[in-house]
């Protein structure tokens, strides 16, 4: 009976929309793939690619990554608190508000009304949006964990506020601009100030939106799929407390080599080798807890997605850390290594934890069996396959590309023209275009199978195969 | 204990974030863009600069370009002196950028004439064929707002004056970019002590090479010289070669080290091997009578 009570008609909505913005982000990112190649497919002033990249990235990370914060947020309250939504008309509100700011975000980016800094390019009249949307959601979910009816708090819930709270500082801060007019303003710091500002807030949105986040749904969904609990709960709370406090020191290593004073990128350098412990700590939470259940990997296709998913998670707070000291790169950074770098977050890690959530929720919060898991399969080679294409290939290009910048001759002059280095990347470029069209057809299979799901899915059983309890 | 109380976990979670970002964003405060800092030499932008820096922005221009010259061999050979914080104290916001998909432009400034910048906007594959970048001609139909131009200057309280607001009536947004990136990392002058001092006599290595020899070479002239000098030496921005009279160790000078204040940049980075071969082929041809 308590089911009833719980808001899933809110949680339906974000996955609806959210799905949507990641199509838009996954669309952006194959055309202006192929804008690389081919600059006859820049149609001036609005579809250029200096226009559509923020598109691609901002649809990415506000639309579909946070839209999918919103959803599996918005589920794992109630469910972890065991108690409704605070306030359904806040939801609600949360909802069309978020809809209308990143339509807003898209047409303004198209129109050229920039700021610039990167994953914040969006003029103040959206940052002051975007502050609104994050307030109605942030009093949601905790004014819910305040009336919780389990006075334990579960790992999930740790983290889901220090996001919502490290967002709100980043996003906050990072904002501080003088307005001209209504659409350009000019930020509050200058130069190198600025650009350690920038940086700050660009590492540490990926902490704060994109790790901590995934890391709440791991947590949640990781036991609720396979049935057993997290391994060792000591580790989640030295791994959760380790990694947002050393998160913040890191933004710096964006700037090794810069005119950014040398300790705070020594700093940099060095927290962000130490952070591979705490982002190993979860890492091994998760396979531990698969113990004597990897057989689920063949045979939950949900478990397969959280375990590649953490498994990328690994590999990126890994390849991090190396192209955070600072002779690794002075060779990779400015290359195609570093989209290569984030896409594996991204497409590897972010989405796969996504998908795998989505798929756990569509049962049950439309009551109705997920349509084909064949297709589930088949989406999960598909958006794996083109992931690794992207990646491997921008890797090695970056590779090449640095090794050609550095290379000199006997005289110690250059052996190669900046030209003579930029076509041979042309090549690569088309093999991640190719990447990004395979993980198109991945996300397609996605929402047929969604599609199909909500119109004349089978009935859901009931789902007294899983825990009810607090994991 | 704060695994059951909510408000004690939102505390502590802002005091855990609050730590590094006190000390490695907040504090840098005091010692960056400080007197320390600055540069002598180093001025805000004029007017038109400050437009075609917004223009830069509007487009998007730091997606695929950086501005920022790191202290690193291959860095400074290719682009010039690294650069310095006390030079983007009027930068707001800074314009470094992550990624080089096309060069850096930290030191863009004076390194072309301005001809060649219009030329390369309006259509940059004429000058360098097998680029990337999208065509700007369009810009060029845009005009000023020179209203809107003089808010920018009293938001950012750089100077300006009324004749210099309006002579901006008339520009075009291609005549602002152009001004900007002629300004960009021009404050200092480190062209000329960049400029390498050739010591002792310089000797052609190729001397008294044949035509026939030279196969391969005219590759080298055709991607970094025909873009000015025209494709058989006819001159388009640059002067005409053909039939120019330079000696060996003349020409070797001006392609190694350029012109400065006359448009011709420094090919320095090719090595004196490549600047070898080309002085060579530049010769031979202007000898040749043959393609007249």
């Amino acid at each position: 009976m308590e089911n009833q009570t719980y808001n899933y008609a809110i949680v339906r909505s974000f996955v609806t929309w959210s799905v949507i913005w990641g199509l838009v982000a996954v669309l952006v990112g194959v055309i202006v793939s192929f804008q690389m190649i081919n600059p006859d497919l820049n149609f001036p002033p609005y579809f250029t690619f200096g226009r559509l990249r923020p598109i691609h990235t901002n649809a990415g990370i506000y639309g579909w990554a946070v839209g999918v914060i919103f959803a599996t947020f918005l589920y794992m309250v109630q469910r972890l608190c065991k108690v409704p939504l605070w306030s359904d008309k806040l939801a609600k509100f949360q909802l069309w508000f978020f809809n209308i700011t990143i339509i807003a975000s898209a047409v303004t980016l198209l129109l050229g009304y920039t700021t610039s800094k990167e994953y914040h390019e969006m003029e103040w009249p959206i940052d002051v949006m975007i502050v609104i949307l994050w307030v109605a959601f942030a009093i949601n979910i905790i004014m819910t964990i305040m009336k919780r009816k389990d006075e334990q708090m579960y790992i999930s819930l740790w983290y889901m506020m220090a996001s919502i709270i490290g967002v709100a500082i980043l996003f906050l801060v990072n904002s501080a601009a003088e307005p001209v007019s209504l659409f350009k303003s000019y930020s509050a710091y200058a130069g190198t100030n600025d650009a350690n500002v920038e940086w700050w807030f660009g590492h540490n949105a990926v902490a704060m939106a994109l790790t901590a986040p995934p890391l709440a749904m791991f947590y949640y969904f990781l036991p609720k799929s396979t049935g057993v609990p997290i391994y060792s709960h000591r580790l989640s709370i030295i791994a959760f407390w380790s990694l947002i406090f050393m998160y913040l020191w890191t933004g710096a290593h964006h700037l090794l080599w810069t005119p950014v004073p040398d300790w705070i990128q020594t700093l940099a350098m060095g927290f962000s080798i130490m952070l591979i412990a705490p982002s190993w700590g979860s890492v091994f939470n998760g396979y531990l807890s698969m113990s004597g259940q990897w057989h689920q990997m063949r045979e939950n296709y949900l478990v397969k997605y959280l375990i590649l998913g953490i498994t990328f998670y690994g590999l990126q707070t890994l390849q991090g850390p190396m192209q955070a000291i600072r002779t690794f790169s002075a060779f990779i950074h400015y290359t195609d290594w570093v989209p290569a770098h984030i896409h594996m977050g991204t497409m590897g890690w972010v989405s796969m934890i996504a998908f795998a959530s989505l798929y756990f929720l569509i049962p049950r919060i439309y009551g109705r069996e997920v349509y084909s898991i064949p297709l589930a399969n088949l989406q999960f080679w598909l958006i794996l396959v083109g992931q690794l294409i992207w990646s491997i290939s921008l890797w090695v290009a970056g590779v090449l590309q640095a090794g050609m910048w550095n290379a000199m001759n006997n005289d110690g002059s250059l052996t190669y023209t900046f030209m003579e280095t930029m076509v041979e990347m042309y090549p690569y470029w088309w093999a991640r275009a190719f990447g990004g069209l395979i993980y198109l057809a991945g996300l397609l299979v996605f929402i047929y199978n969604l599609y199909m799901t909500v119109n004349g899915g089978k009935p859901a059983v009931a789902q007294t195969a899983t825990l009810e309890g607090r994991a | 204990m704060w695994e059951k109380k909510p408000v004690l976990l939102l505390v502590m979670a802002t005091g855990a974030i609050l730590v590094g970002t006190i000390i490695t964003m907040i504090l840098p405060f005091a010692w960056v863009n400080t007197e320390a800092d600055r540069i002598e030499g180093v001025t805000p932008y004029t007017a038109l600069q400050q437009e075609g820096r917004d223009l830069y922005i509007r487009e998007g221009c730091n997606n695929c370009h950086t501005q920022t010259v790191r202290p690193l061999v291959s860095d400074v050979l290719r682009y010039g002196e690294y650069s310095k914080s006390g030079e983007f104290v009027y930068d707001r916001p800074f314009l470094w950028g992550s990624k080089r998909t096309g060069p850096d432009l930290a030191r863009l400034g004076g390194k072309y004439p301005d001809s060649w910048h219009y030329k390369h906007m309006d259509s940059p594959r004429t000058m360098v064929p097998k680029t990337n970048m999208p065509d700007y001609g369009w810009i060029a139909k845009n005009q000023l707002d020179p209203q809107m131009i003089q808010r920018k200057m009293e938001t950012l309280g750089f100077p300006f004056t009324a004749d210099e607001i309006k002579a901006l009536a008339g520009k075009t947004e291609m005549d602002a970019m152009v001004a900007y990136l002629q300004k960009l990392g021009s404050d200092i002058p480190w062209r000329n002590t960049a400029k390498t001092e050739i010591v002792g006599e310089l000797i052609n290595p190729y001397a008294g090479i044949s035509h026939e020899e030279m196969e391969g070479w005219e590759e080298i002239y055709e991607d970094n010289c025909s873009a000015c000098h025209g494709e058989h030496m006819e001159g388009v921005i640059g002067p005409e070669l053909d039939g120019s009279n330079y000696e060996d160790n003349e020409l070797f000078e001006i392609i190694f080290n350029g012109i400065p204040d006359g448009g011709m940049p420094s090919f320095s980075s090719l090595g004196t091997d490549k600047v070898w071969k080309l002085t060579n082929f530049i010769k031979d041809y202007s000898r040749d009578e043959d393609h007249h």
